[in-house]
C-alpha cells in the first residue's frame, strides 16, 4: 500500500487525523462509532444498523481473510447481513490488502470501492477510540479531495432508508411469524428459516395488525427508535393482544417505547462481540454480540414490565419482558453474525411460546 | 457458598521440557486468589527457585516430590479439606489421578476443588475422550487400531488418504509415517508391524490449521472463551513448538465462532469447572474441523492467553473452584466491569519457542509432534510484522529479526529441506527462500503455512530490499516515510543499520540510525493492554510499545521510580531462578518506597504479571528498547544485576548512553566478564587460578598445552551456561573446536586454561556494598569440577569443607569485592584441590543459586542486594544461623533427555539440565534423597547395572557397591567393571556390551526392564565417546530407567538410599525447618 493516497478523518470536536485511503477515494460524513469485534467485518459492514455511521475498528489488522463472494438462498444472502454495505466509512489501523481465505472472492478495499465507501488506514484507532469513549460518539467525516459538511444521521429517518418497501414471504413452516423489518440482519431470517417457520417480512411502517399470524418479531435497525412512530403505534395494538412478541436491538427499544417506557442515547454505545449480560435474578450469564447506540431506560418501564437481561459491565438494560404475557426482547443480537452464538436458543424460546399460545387457543 | 478452610496445592516440580515456568505463574495466582479468601494454603513443590515457594505466598510449603506417596503423606499430616490439582501441570494432574484411583481423597475426606477428577480422566484417556465427543456429535480424528495387514488396508479404505500410521506402544515415533496411497501404506504397515503388534491407522490432518481456545466455565454452567490462538505452523508441529498468534488471523467470523461454540459445548459436556484448553485442526479449504485434545487444567497455552489478553485465567480458575460464578468476579484490569466477558484485543500477540538443541550431542534437530523447546517469548505489536520481528529478537539467539541477519550461503536443496522438514531454523529459511527468489506459492507448498502469514513475512523482506537499495548513501538518506514504514514492520535500528550500512560495526551504526530516527521524530508510542480494546479505562499499567500510533496511553511515572530488567526467555542456563530474583528486587524496591517498572517479555513468568510492579513493559530487553523506555520514564535507577546474563550484557552500552545503572560500575562488570581481563586481575591480586593463556595463535596455544598438558578448558568471553565452552582432550579436538569457537565470538578472544581434575567445586553467593561484603552463602558441589555448576548437585550449607577452607574463600572473595568495587550481588566459583583454593570465575550479578541459598538460609540475598543498590545501609550478617543451620538443603538438577531423542545423556562443562529442585532434610543424605526423588530418580527395587568407567571412578564406587550387595541388590556389570569387582571380592553378573551381540546383553536387560538403576560413568570427557556407552545411556533414558553418569553423585545416592528408606524421609514443612 505504498502508493495509497492521503485522506483525513475530521471529528466534530476539531480533531484531525491523517491517514491513507483504501476502498473508494471519496469523502463521507456520519456519526463516528467504534467496534471492538475482532472478526466479522463482512457481517458488520452489511449490518443495516450501521447505516449512517463511520465505523472505527479497534482490532488493528483488517482485511486478512478478504471478502467472500455472494451466494443466495431463498433470495436472501447466505453470507452477508443485507444486500449492501451500510456503513458510511471505515477507519482502521492497518489494512491487509493481501488476503488469504478459501472462500475469499475479493479484497476488503475492492469491496468498499464497489459500494463507493471510503476507508482510511494508518490511524491510531486506540487514540480515536479513547476520544470517543471520553467525549461520546460524535459526528465526523472522512475527507478525500472534496471537503463536505458534517451530517448527523440520527436526525434522519434511517429506518425508512434501510427498510424494504414490499412484503416478502419465506418458508412454509407451521408457525406464521411476522418480521417487522426496520433494517433486519439476514441472519435473523436464516435463524427463523432453520426452524419450523413461515416468515412474512413487512416494511417498518406496515400495519401488520391486519395480518393473520402466530407470532410477531421486531428486527434490529439503525438510529433513534423514537423516529419509528408508525411501528410503535402498530406495536401498541399488538401489545394489547396476547400473541407472542420477540424484539431484537432496535426491536427491544421499540417494545420499550410501545409499552410506555423511554429510551436514551448511550454515551458511546455497545458495539462488540464480547458484551456480558446476566439473566436477571439468576447466576446465568451470556456473552453477546451487540451494535446499538440507544437503550431502554429501565426506570421508566411500567409495572407489568421488567428487565430480562442486564449488562454486566455498565448495568444497562439488555432486554425486557412482560410479567404475564409472552412478550420479550433483547438489546443484544441472539442471531450473532458476527459474534458469539450462545443465545440463539432465544429463537427456540420464542417459537415455543408461539406453539404454546397456539395450543392454548 | 461453603469455602474450605485449608487447601493443598500441587506444584509441578522442576522445570522440564513440556512443563516449565508457566506453572509458577498459575500456582502463584491460585495461591493469591485463595489467600484473598482467608483460606490457609499448603503448597507441595520441590522447585525451590520459584516465586510460589517464597515466603508469604503459601502459608506453608513442602519441598517434597509431587508423587502419590509424598502427597498422601502430606494429606495425612495436614488434613486439608480441599485440594487444587489443576495448577501444577501434568505432574500434578497425573499425581491426582493416581491418588483418586487409590481412594486417597475419599479416605482423608479431601475435596478436589474445580474440575472433577473423573472429567480429567475423560480427557486424558483417548478412547473415553473420543466416545465423549461422539456423544455430542463433535468430530475427532478418525482412527482405527489394527493387528493385521488386511485390517489396515480396510481401515485405510474407510478413512481415505493421506493416512498416518502409528505403531502403538513404540517410543520416539518408531514405526510411524505418512502414506499417500495404498502401496505406501502397505510398505509402511509392514515395517510398523516389526516394531509393534498393534498399529493405529489414522486420517492425516497434516497441513490443516491448528487453532486453540482457552475456555473458562463455572459451576453454574456459565462458559466463556477467553482467547483463541492460531498456529503459524500448521498441524504436524506440536503447539509448544509452533509460532502461535493471538487472536486468530486467518479465520473468518463463521470459523471463529463455529469452533468457539463447539468448544463451549464440549467443555460443558465434559463438566470442567475452572479453566481448560481445547485444540482443533481446521481444514484450510473448508469449515471442516477435528477436535485434537482438551487439557483439563491450566497449561502453557493458558499462561500465554493470560499474558496475551490481560485476563488472569489462573486467578479466576482458582476462584471458580471455590464456587464463585464468573459474573460475581470483577475484571481485574478495569476493576469495574465483569470477569464474565471475553477480552477484545487491539493488538496482536506472537509467541515463539526457544530451543537449545545445539547444546546436545547427537540430538535429532527436527521439530514435530513432540516438544523439544525449553522456553518461549511473547511479542506484542499492532501488526504481525512488528510482533514477529520483536519476537525473533527476544529469543536471544543472535538474530536481529526476520531479515538482516548474518548472511548465509545455502543452496536451494537445503532451503527445500529446511522448509519441508522443519527444524528450529525454519522461519529464517523462509527469508533465505525469498532471497533465492522463491514465490509465495512455492514456500506455501513446502511449508503449508497460510499465505497470509507468508505474505506478511514477504512484506518485511520487501521493505528490507527498499532499505538495501539506499545502501551507500548513509543514514541521512533515511526519510520519515520509509523509516516509519520499516519501524511499523518491526525493524530494529540494528536491522536498519545492517541493510543501510552493511555488516560493519553494527553497534556503532545502530547509534547513527537511532540519532537520525530521533531527529526525524520517529518514536514508538506506549500503549496499554486493557482487555477491552479501550472501551473502558484500565486501572493497571500493562504496557507495550508500537510504531503504529501517535499518542502515548499514559504519562511517564512522576514519583521516584526504579526500573528492573527481567531475565528474558527461559533457556538452558537461565530460567525461573532469575525471575525469582527479579520479582524480589521489585518487591524490595516497592518496600523502600519506590514505584517499580519491569521490562520483560517471557509469558511463563511471575514478573510479567501486571500486579507485581507498578508498570509492566512487556517488551524487548534490547539496548534500543530499554533506552526508549528509559528515556520515556526517566527512572531514578535501573537494576540489571538480578536478571541474569541478558541485562548484564547490556551494562556497558547502557552506561555509555548515560543510563542510571545501580550497583557495580559496568566497566568493572566487563573486567569480570572478559576472560582475559579477569584472569589478569586475578594474577595481579595474587589469587590462584588454574593456569591460563589467551589464545592468539595455534602455535602459542600448542606451546601452552605442552606446559600444562591435556585436558584443557577452552572458552570465549561472555560465557553463559558454558555456551561454547568445552573440555578438549587432544590436539585434533582442539583444532576442530577453535574453528567453531572463534566463529562464535569474533569480538572476544578465546582463553585456554588448565582443566583441573578431581577438584572439589565450591560456590560463594554474596552481596557487597562499595566493595565490602555484607552477606554471603557458601555451597558445595557433590560432583567434582568438570560438571557445569548448573548441572551439579549442591549442598547448602557445605558438608565436607574445612573451616580453614571457608576462611580462605572469604579472604579471596573480600579481595575480589574490593578490587571490583562491587555493590550488589555477585557469585564466585572456586576449586578446592587438596586444600589449595583456585578461582574459576566471578559473575557480578545474581546467580542461579540465589533463591536456593536464600530460602534455605532464611537470608534473602536479593533483598539485601536490592537495598544496597538503592543506597540503603545493610548491616553485616552477624547471626549464627546464617552460617550454621540445623538442617541441610540439597539442590539437584532436572534433565529432560527423554524429550530429546538421540541426545547423549551425559554431563559435561556445557550445561544441559532444564531445571532444578531444592529439598531440605535433617541430614545431608535425607535432603539428597528427597531432591533426587523429586527429579525422577527412584530407589531401586532389586538390581543395579554398573559400568564403572575409568579405574579411578571404579575405585570411587567400590564402597558404595559393597553397601548395595549388603542390602541384597543384584549387581550387573559390564566386562571391565565385572572383572574389577571380582578382583575386589564383589559378586556381580556379567552383561555383554551392546556390540558384543551376545546374550545376556546389557541392552536386552534394559529393554526388558530387568534393571532398576543404571550407573554408567563415561571413560573420559572428550567427544569421542564409545558408541557402547552411548547406547547404554540412551537406552536407559528411552526405557525410563534412572541413570547416573557421575561416580561421586552415584556414590552419594547409593549411600543415601542404603541408609534411609522412604519412611525415614521426614514429612516436614518449611515452617518446621525454620523453627528448628
Amino acid at each position: 500500500m505504498e502508493n495509497a493516497k492521503s485522506v483525513k478523518l475530521v471529528l466534530e470536536d476539531g480533531t484531525e487525523i491523517q491517514g491513507q485511503s483504501f476502498g473508494a477515494f471519496t469523502s463521507a460524513a456520519g456519526e463516528v462509532v467504534f467496534s471492538t469485534a475482532m472478526t466479522g467485518y463482512p457481517e458488520n459492514l452489511t449490518d443495516p444498523s450501521f447505516a449512517g455511521q463511520i465505523l472505527v475498528l479497534t482490532y488493528p489488522m483488517v482485511g486478512n481473510y478478504g471478502v467472500p463472494g455472494e451466494e443466495l438462498y431463498e433470495s436472501i444472502s447466505k453470507i452477508f447481513e443485507s444486500d449492501k454495505i451500510h456503513i458510511a466509512g471505515l477507519v482502521v489501523n492497518y489494512y491487509s490488502e493481501e488476503h488469504s481465505h478459501w472462500n475469499a472472492a475479493k479484497s476488503l478495499g475492492d469491496w468498499l470501492a464497489e459500494y463507493n465507501i471510503p476507508g482510511i488506514f494508518g490511524v491510531d484507532t486506540r487514540m480515536l477510540t479513547k476520544i470517543l469513549r471520553e467525549k461520546g460518539a460524535m459526528l465526523g467525516k472522512i475527507v478525500a479531495e472534496e471537503d463536505m459538511e458534517l451530517h448527523d444521521p440520527n436526525q434522519d429517518n434511517l429506518v425508512a432508508q434501510v427498510s424494504p418497501t414490499e412484503v416478502k414471504h419465506y418458508g412454509n413452516g407451521q408457525h406464521k411469524i411476522v418480521l417487522v423489518d426496520c433494517g433486519t440482519k439476514t441472519n435473523i431470517i436464516r435463524c427463523f428459516l432453520n426452524r419450523d417457520v413461515e416468515l412474512i417480512r413487512v416494511p417498518w411502517d406496515y400495519d401488520f395488525t391486519k395480518l393473520d399470524y402466530d407470532g410477531l418479531f421486531l428486527s434490529n435497525g439503525p438510529g433513534d427508535p423514537k423516529m419509528c412512530t408508525p411501528t410503535i403505534q402498530h406495536l401498541q395494538t399488538a401489545l394489547g393482544q396476547d400473541k407472542p412478541i420477540f424484539g431484537i436491538c432496535l426491536g427491544s427499544q421499540l417494545m420499550g417505547l410501545a409499552a410506555g417506557g423511554d429510551t436514551f442515547k448511550l454515551k458511546y454505545g455497545h458495539r462488540s462481540h464480547n458484551q456480558p449480560v446476566l439473566l436477571s435474578g439468576t447466576k446465568r450469564s451470556y456473552i453477546t454480540s451487540q451494535n446499538h447506540g440507544f437503550a431502554v431506560d429501565t426506570d421508566t418501564l411500567p409495572a407489568e414490565w421488567e428487565m430480562l437481561f442486564e449488562n454486566l459491565n455498565d448495568g444497562t438494560c439488555e432486554g425486557i419482558k412482560h410479567k404475564s404475557k409472552p412478550f420479550f426482547s433483547t438489546q443484544f443480537h441472539p442471531e450473532a453474525a458476527g459474534g458469539p452464538e450462545d443465545t440463539e436458543y432465544l429463537f427456540d424460546d420464542f417459537l415455543k411460546a408461539v406453539a404454546e399460545h397456539k395450543a392454548a387457543k | 457458598m461453603e469455602k474450605p478452610q485449608k487447601v493443598l496445592i500441587l506444584g509441578s516440580g522442576a522445570l522440564k521440557i513440556g512443563e516449565a515456568g508457566e506453572f509458577d505463574y498459575s500456582g502463584s495466582q491460585a495461591l493469591k486468589a485463595l489467600k484473598e479468601e482467608g483460606i490457609r494454603t499448603i503448597l507441595i513443590n520441590p522447585n525451590i527457585a520459584t516465586v510460589q515457594t517464597s515466603d508469604n505466598i503459601a502459608d506453608d510449603v513442602y519441598f517434597l516430590p509431587v508423587t502419590p506417596y509424598f502427597v498422601e503423606e502430606v494429606i495425612k499430616k495436614e488434613q486439608p479439606d480441599g485440594i487444587l490439582v489443576a495448577f501444577g501441570g501434568q505432574t500434578a494432574l497425573n499425581c491426582a489421578v493416581a491418588l483418586f484411583r487409590a481412594g486417597v481423597f475419599e479416605k482423608y475426606n479431601v475435596k478436589v476443588l474445580g474440575t472433577p477428577v473423573q472429567s480429567i480422566i475423560d480427557t486424558e484417556d483417548r478412547d473415553i475422550f473420543k466416545e465423549k465427543l461422539d456423544q455430542i456429535g463433535v468430530l475427532s480424528a478418525r482412527s482405527v487400531a489394527v493387528t493385521t495387514m488386511e485390517d489396515a488396508v480396510a481401515a485405510a479404505e474407510k478413512i481415505g488418504f493421506p493416512i498416518i500410521v502409528r505403531a502403538a506402544f513404540a517410543l520416539g515415533g518408531l514405526g510411524s509415517g505418512f502414506a499417500n496411497n495404498m502401496d505406501e501404506l502397505r510398505a509402511l504397515v509392514q515395517k510398523s508391524f516389526t516394531t509393534s503388534d498393534q498399529i493405529l491407522v489414522e486420517e492425516s490432518l497434516k497441513g490443516w490449521k491448528e487453532v486453540e481456545y482457552e475456555v473458562v466455565r463455572d459451576q453454574y454452567d456459565n462458559c466463556i472463551t477467553v482467547c483463541n490462538m492460531e498456529n503459524f505452523d500448521p498441524i504436524g508441529i506440536h503447539t509448544g513448538e509452533s509460532i502461535v498468534v493471538a487472536p486468530s488471523q486467518t479465520l473468518s467470523n463463521r470459523e471463529y465462532h463455529k469452533l468457539r461454540s463447539i468448544g463451549i459445548k464440549t467443555i460443558r459436556h465434559l463438566g470442567i469447572v475452572g479453566e481448560c484448553n481445547i485444540q482443533y485442526a481446521l481444514d484450510p479449504v473448508s469449515e471442516d474441523y477435528r477436535v485434537i485434545e482438551v487439557n483439563a487444567r491450566l497449561s502453557r497455552s493458558s499462561a500465554l492467553a493470560s499474558k496475551a489478553t490481560g485476563y488472569p485465567l489462573a486467578f479466576v480458575a482458582a476462584k471458580l473452584s471455590l464456587g464463585y460464578s464468573l459474573s460475581e468476579l470483577k475484571n481485574s484490569v478495569t476493576q469495574t466491569t465483569s470477569a464474565f466477558f471475553e477480552p477484545a484485543l487491539d493488538y496482536v500477540v506472537v509467541k515463539l519457542p526457544r530451543w537449545d538443541l545445539g547444546k546436545f550431542e547427537g540430538v535429532n534437530r527436527q521439530i514435530g509432534s513432540a516438544m523439544k523447546s525449553v522456553g518461549e517469548v511473547m511479542a506484542i505489536g499492532k501488526s504481525f510484522e512488528e510482533a514477529i520481528q520483536k519476537g525473533l529478537r527476544m529469543l536471544d539467539t543472535g538474530k536481529r529479526g526476520f531479515v538482516a541477519n548474518k548472511p548465509e550461503e545455502v543452496d536451494n536443496a537445503t532451503i527445500d529441506k529446511l522448509l519441508s522438514e522443519p527444524n528450529e531454523e525454519r522461519i529464517f529459511a523462509i527469508n533465505l527462500a525469498f532471497e533465492a527468489g522463491y514465490t509465495l506459492n512455492q514456500v506455501h507448498d513446502l511449508t503449508k503455512i497460510d499465505h497470509w502469514f507468508l505474505q506478511r513475512l514477504y512484506t518485511i523482506f520487501e521493505l528490507s530490499n527498499q532499505l538495501a537499495a539506499k545502501r551507500g548513501s548513509g543514514v541521512d538518506a533515511l526519510e520519515t516515510g520509509l523509516l516509519r514504514e520499516v519501524k511499523k514492520a518491526g525493524f530494529s535500528d540494528q536491522q536498519i543499520a545492517v541493510k543501510l550500512l552493511g555488516q560493519g560495526d553494527v553497534k556503532a551504526d545502530e547509534l547513527l540510525v537511532r540519532a537520525r530516527r530521533k531527529a526525524l521524530g520517529v518514536l514508538p508510542v506506549i500503549k496499554q493492554i486493557d482487555t477491552l480494546a479501550a472501551e473502558f479505562p484500565a486501572k493497571t499499567n500493562y504496557l507495550y510499545s508500537t510504531y503504529h500510533g501517535t499518542e502515548n496511553d499514559l504519562q511517564p511515572e512522576t514519583d521516584k521510580s526504579i526500573m528492573v530488567l527481567g531475565s528474558g526467555v527461559y533457556r538452558i542456563g537461565s530460567s525461573v531462578e532469575f525471575d525469582w530474583c527479579g520479582v524480589n528486587a521489585v518487591q524490595t524496591a516497592a518496600e523502600e518506597g519506590y514505584k517499580t517498572i519491569i521490562i520483560n517479555y517471557n509469558p511463563e513468568t511471575v514478573s510479567t504479571d501486571y500486579d507485581v510492579s507498578d508498570r509492566l513493559y512487556f517488551e524487548e530487553l534490547s539496548f534500543e528498547r530499554v533506552m526508549d523506555i528509559l528515556e520515556f520514564e526517566q527512572p531514578e535507577g535501573v537494576i540489571l544485576s538480578t536478571g541474569g546474563q541478558i541485562p548484564n550484557n547490556l551494562a556497558t552500552r547502557l552506561a555509555d548512553a548515560k543510563a542510571p545503572i545501580l550497583g557495580t560500575a559496568p566497566a568493572r562488570i566487563d573486567e569480570a566478564e572478559n576472560r582475559h581481563k579477569f584472569s589478569s586481575i586475578m594474577d595481579e591480586l595474587g589469587i590462584a587460578q588454574p593456569r591460563w593463556k589467551e589464545l592468539t595463535s595455534l602455535d602459542a596455544m600448542f606451546e601452552f598445552v605442552g606446559e600444562v598438558g591435556y585436558p584443557v578448558l577452552i572458552r570465549p568471553s561472555y560465557v553463559l551456561s558454558g555456551a561454547s565452552m568445552n573440555v578438549v582432550s587432544n590436539a585434533f579436538e582442539m583444532e576442530a573446536f577453535l574453528k567453531a569457537a572463534v566463529e562464535v565470538s569474533a569480538e572476544y578472544p578465546v582463553v585456554v586454561s588448565e582443566f583441573m581434575q578431581d577438584a572439589k567445586e565450591i560456590e560463594l553467593d554474596a552481596v557487597a556494598d562499595k566493595g565490602e561484603i555484607v552477606s554471603y552463602a557458601i555451597s558445595e558441589h557433590v560432583e567434582f569440577a568438570g560438571v557445569h555448576s548448573g548441572d551439579a548437585t549442591m549442598y547448602y550449607p557445605p558438608q565436607k569443607v574445612y573451616v580453614r577452607t571457608i576462611r580462605k574463600l572469604k579472604t579471596i572473595a573480600e579481595k575480589i569485592a574490593k578490587r571490583y568495587e562491587i555493590s550488589g550481588p555477585f557469585n564466585i566459583q572456586f576449586l578446592d584441590k587438596n586444600g589449595e583454593i583456585r578461582v574459576i570465575e566471578c559473575n557480578i550479578r545474581a546467580s542461579r543459586s540465589y533463591p536456593f541459598v536464600s530460602k534455605v538460609s532464611g537470608n534473602n540475598l536479593i533483598k539485601k542486594a536490592t537495598q544496597v543498590l538503592l543506597g540503603k545501609k545493610v548491616a553485616r550478617d552477624e547471626s549464627e544461623r546464617v552460617y550454621d543451620l540445623p538442617f541441610v538443603g540439597v539442590k539437584a538438577p532436572q534433565f529432560s533427555f527423554t524429550r530429546l531423542p538421540g541426545a547423549d545423556p551425559v554431563l559435561r562443562v556445557d550445561m544441559v539440565s532444564t531445571g532444578e529442585v531444592g529439598c531440605l532434610g535433617d541430614t545431608a543424605e535425607e535432603a539428597l534423597l528427597k531432591s533426587m526423588l523429586s527429579v525422577g530418580y527412584k530407589i531401586p527395587q532389586q538390581s543395579v547395572l554398573i559400568s564403572g568407567g575409568p579405574i579411578k571412578s571404579k575405585v570411587a564406587l567400590l564402597a558404595a557397591v559393597e553397601l548395595l550387595v549388603k542390602k541384597g541388590y543384584t549387581i550387573y556389570a559390564t566386562q571391565g567393571t565385572h572383572r574389577f569387582f571380582a578382583e575386589n571380592g564383589i559378586p556381580s553378573s556379567l552383561l555383554f556390551w551392546p556390540d558384543d551381540y551376545q546374550e545376556p546383553n546389557v541392552l536386552t536387560y534394559l529393554k526388558e526392564k530387568k534393571i532398576d538403576l543404571v550407573i554408567n560413568i563415561p571413560k573420559n570427557l572428550s567427544k569421542g565417546e564409545l558408541d557402547n556407552d552411548y547406547k547404554i545411556r540412551r537406552t536407559a533414558i528411552d526405557f525410563g530407567i534412572p541413570l547416573l553418569t557421575n561416580a561421586r553423585l552415584a556414590k552419594a545416592f547409593i549411600q543415601a538410599f542404603c541408609k534411609l528408606e522412604m519412611k525415614d524421609l521426614k514429612i516436614k514443612s518449611w515452617n518446621e525447618y525454620k523453627a528448628m
